[in-house]
């Protein structure tokens, strides 16, 4: 284990990081560790636990805006934004169980750095279109500031986007701006049974081009359905397409009539989940609860063009049979389950998306071993990956912030 | 304003660099005399003028790279433009830098509409993308009011916003892809019909990045279904504090209009006077509130936008129960820039953002700028997200004028970015705003992001002068001052 520091407030990270790179000491950085499992295995002596730079700094609800250290969890921040009937839009998903760790104890700092977000990704955005601002510590171990506390600006460079998705590459955040939006007062979610992948997909793409706002597009092919805690969708003994629905009462009543015309034109019988279902259902889709378990199975994460998600997983079923999984996004998000191996099946999981209109694949779950020998994230063309090298260096020039956890580097 | 002092090494090899150029761009795709290069000498910010050294006009990705290449390998800058529509300088050419201007990229390449995406070339303009998709419903959300003229590429390099956006999103928010050549003349792509970035979200930080970083060559945009319904309130105020308290509860009561749009006295009076769009005279303040979406959720919020605009005191309220009527409502606001060029022979129009409970007192301290620099001044407001747009009116046939009415608008951006807000909100940086960058970022701030430029572009070729006050070479940048020494923190706690 390596040695861990605990820092509680920017001035201490950036005395540390200072300190590391004058004695070139690489750092991990996390929070509460539950996606510790999500990226390459980087090993280093030292740590810097961040989880105690939590806590709410200040809150607007008629501004959209929250302003928070990075270490406060998740769960946290929902049930203080539920309070106020807001949300973050872009759904933070919970992926510790994915690895055996307990739920809710993801941290805003970890949904930043990994850039995830659930079913209403496609029209509400990401982590990304989210981040307002933030001050952070580089590798360098200097203070800076980025973005800004409002939710409208172009001033400067977006470094925001930059550092979602970035696995604590570029900087250690210390403080972040959010914006925020209203919940959905009501929601509900139009079930259609027995459709195959590619109708499934077809009926989807309908729903996404009409005009009722829809608020998540998934299918879940019968092996997976069966595996979920919704009655109506376990007890199908079929594939399951869902499309939810949000907005106030009488809208959202209006648009569920006016879906199940559009969708009945599949010719295959509809459902209805209200509430209780309906959130039980798209957070069992955001989490790929149906993939938590067995936990020896390798676990992809694939993103597509929407309609290309049936083609792909064909491809990859032909020649793995014991490949599980189901499509969000309106298909353009596979999660795909396959048996063990040493290469994680990577050349065929990305030889698919390659053949079928591109996109890219991320190894969620594997061993150790398979973790450093299998680009767990989608390699790329040279001048893009000499790129992003030149990006890492601008903000930390001598490799000490999760020096691996992405790319492999050198000495690691 | 003061650009990078032109270096007369590189205007002494003009001749040659012309010829190099036709040698990659044949044809009148470079154009030399003094003539026809003054099509280029400004953009939308008119103030500032300057000859280019040449333009070139390529018409494929591999002219485009060759053409960087070769700037590189000389030294030479490069200034890329789209339509020009720019309202920060940020297509200003330089004395000593080629224009590299990419009209001839206009072609619609592909529309998916199965996965509701369109790849188009960055010539295209905003509004073009929308006429290509909307016979099957479609269109492209962000609608900066230069849609008519301004490019895909353009608005990729400005990340442009529109009355929208506090909804859908700026561009950045509805784009999916990009191709973009590196100063170096590398060509990368970003993206596709996918979503999220493998690596480092570096479409992210390209779009909005002013043309500093790579010059886009193709773009795959979102195409969204159209709203069945708008329809629209217009609301008069006596204050503006009663205004911007509706504003705040209709957010707080869980609406996202489509658009909210705020005006104050002298820029209804002004527009009224223009289209005679039917607004009330005798108020503060105006709200143009629209509503979106399907039909049953148009007519459930609207009812209730109408209550709380009730609550707030409103003293003139008119729901639009036709699409003629609702078009009347916007006809004033989207009439408000020219109108107020009507009433002064000229105009700045600024760009700030603020924190909109701080509306009041921005109102009332511009009020009081107003008469410190003897300078009317009439304000139309994105109210759902904070922009703010004074305009500043002046005669720039009164020596000394344009100096004071520019003095006056970098007075207001101080007062935004004092009261938490920003400089820009969705016209950029540019030249307009680069010397005030200061009164935002930290030396560390900028620091930084002139690091991440150093990525893209180390000898600063791609549109310098732009964007950064300062601009330290990259080497200087790199440097790091590091003092070895003992870990000494014996109160951080350790495990």
């Amino acid at each position: 284990m390596p040695e861990t520091f605990i820092p509680s407030g920017t001035t201490d990270v950036a005395d540390l990081i200072k300190w590391a790179a004058a004695e070139t000491r690489p750092l991990s950085l996390h929070g509460h560790r539950s996606k510790a499992g999500l990226g390459r295995p980087a090993q280093t002596e030292y740590a810097l636990d961040m989880s105690r730079l939590s806590g709410i700094l200040d809150y607007e609800p008629a501004e959209l805006v929250l302003t928070l250290r990075p270490g406060t969890l998740v769960s946290d921040v929902e049930k203080l934004l539920g309070a106020r009937n807001q949300m973050l839009a872009f759904e933070p998903p919970d992926y510790g169980p994915l690895w055996g760790h307990a739920a809710a104890r993801g941290t805003i700092g970890g949904a930043i750095g990994c850039n995830l977000a659930g079913p209403r990704r496609f029209k509400a955005g990401a982590v990304r279109d989210h981040l307002l601002g933030f001050t952070a510590v580089s590798g360098r171990g200097e203070i800076f500031k980025a973005g800004a506390k409002v939710v409208k600006n172009v001033t400067g460079y977006d470094l925001p986007k930059l550092v979602c998705g970035a696995y604590g590459t570029l900087a250690a955040l210390t403080e972040v701006t959010l914006k925020v939006l209203p919940a959905p007062e009501k929601t509900r979610t139009v079930l259609v049974f027995g459709l195959d992948d590619a109708r499934a997909i077809q009926a989807l793409a309908a729903a996404a081009a009409s005009p009722h706002e829809v608020a998540g597009l998934a299918h879940l092919p019968a092996a997976v359905a069966a595996l979920s805690g919704v009655a109506y969708v376990a007890k199908a003994g079929t594939g399951v397409t869902a499309v939810r629905i949000e907005g106030t009462d009488i809208s959202v009543k209006a648009r569920c009539e006016a879906l199940r015309d559009l969708l009945g034109s599949f010719g295959a019988p509809l459902e209805e989940l209200h509430s209780m279902n309906s959130a039980w259902l798209w957070r069992e889709i955001r989490d790929a609860a149906a993939f938590a378990l067995p936990q020896d199975r390798v676990l992809w994460r694939l993103s597509t063009a929407p309609l290309s998600g049936p083609a792909v997983t064909a491809a990859i079923v032909a020649a793995q049979p014991e490949a599980r999984f189901f499509y969000d996004w309106a298909g353009g998000l596979v999660w795909l389950t396959l048996p063990p191996a040493q290469d994680a099946h990577a050349a065929l999981v990305r030889g698919a998306i390659a053949a079928y209109g591109g996109g890219h694949a991320t190894l969620i779950r594997a061993d150790l071993a398979t973790r450093a020998a299998v680009p767990v994230f989608q390699p790329q063309p040279e001048a893009l990956a000499a790129l992003s090298r030149r990006v890492k260096d601008s903000f930390d020039p001598i490799n000490i912030l999760n020096p691996g956890r992405m790319a492999p580097s050198a000495g690691n | 304003m003061l650009m990078p002092a032109p270096e007369q090494d590189i205007i002494a090899q003009r001749l040659d660099l012309i010829a190099a150029l036709r040698a990659i761009v044949p044809g009148e795709g470079v154009i030399a005399d003094e003539t026809s290069l003054r099509a280029f000498e400004c953009d939308g910010l008119t103030a500032y003028r300057q000859l280019p050294l040449v333009a070139v006009l390529p018409s494929t990705v591999q002219q485009v790279s060759d053409v960087m290449k070769l700037c590189n390998e000389r030294g030479v800058k490069i200034v890329p433009r789209g339509a020009g529509t720019s309202l920060s300088g940020g297509a200003l050419p330089l004395a000593d830098g080629v224009l590299l201007g990419l009209g001839k990229f206009n072609k619609v390449l592909d529309i998916d509409w199965d996965n509701r995406c369109a790849v188009v070339q960055p010539g295209v303009t905003n509004l073009g993308i929308t006429r290509a998709v909307e016979h099957r419903g479609f269109y492209y959300a962000p609608d900066p009011s230069s849609q008519i003229a301004c490019t895909i590429g353009g608005n990729v390099a400005e990340n442009s916003g529109g009355v929208h956006c506090l909804k859908y999103g700026l561009t950045t928010n509805n784009i999916l892809g990009v191709e973009m050549v590196l100063m170096n003349g590398d060509v990368v792509r970003l993206g596709g019909k996918h979503l999220d970035a493998e690596g480092y979200d570096l479409m992210g930080i390209i779009c909005g990045s002013e043309g500093l970083l790579g010059v886009i060559t193709e773009v795959t945009v979102r195409i969204l279904p159209k709203p069945t319904t708008q329809r629209a309130v217009l609301a008069g105020f006596p204050t503006s504090e009663s205004a911007g308290d509706c504003v705040a509860k209709i957010i707080a009561a869980g609406i996202i209009p489509g658009g909210m749009e705020m005006m104050d006295r002298p820029a209804i009076h002004a527009a009224e006077d223009f289209v005679h769009a039917g607004y009330p005279r005798d108020v503060e303040a105006l709200l143009i509130i629209e509503l979106d979406g399907p039909p049953a959720e148009v007519d459930d919020l609207l009812a209730r936008v109408k209550v709380i605009a009730e609550q707030c005191g409103s003293v003139s309220l008119r729901v639009s129960q036709s699409e003629d009527e609702r078009l009347s409502f916007w006809a004033g606001r989207k009439a408000a820039f020219p109108a107020v060029g009507r009433i002064s022979p000229d105009y700045l129009c600024m760009d700030g953002t603020i924190p909109r409970k701080t509306l009041p007192l921005v109102l009332t301290r511009m009020g009081q700028l107003s008469e410190k620099y003897g300078l009317r001044v009439a304000n139309v407001f994105h109210a759902g997200d904070g922009n703010l747009h004074p305009l500043i009116l002046y005669d720039a046939n009164n020596p000394g004028e344009l100096e004071r009415a520019e003095e006056f608008g970098a007075d207001i951006l101080r007062l935004c970015v004092e009261v938490g807000g920003v400089l820009t909100g969705e016209h950029g940086v540019g030249v307009e705003k680069r010397d005030l960058m200061p009164a935002m970022f930290t030396e560390a701030d900028l620091a930084q992001q002139m690091r991440v430029k150093c990525a893209f572009d180390p000898n600063h070729r791609l549109n310098p002068g732009k964007v950064f006050p300062v601009l330290h070479r990259c080497a200087e940048l790199g440097r790091m001052h590091v003092h070895k020494g003992q870990l000494a923190f014996p109160d951080l706690p350790r495990f």
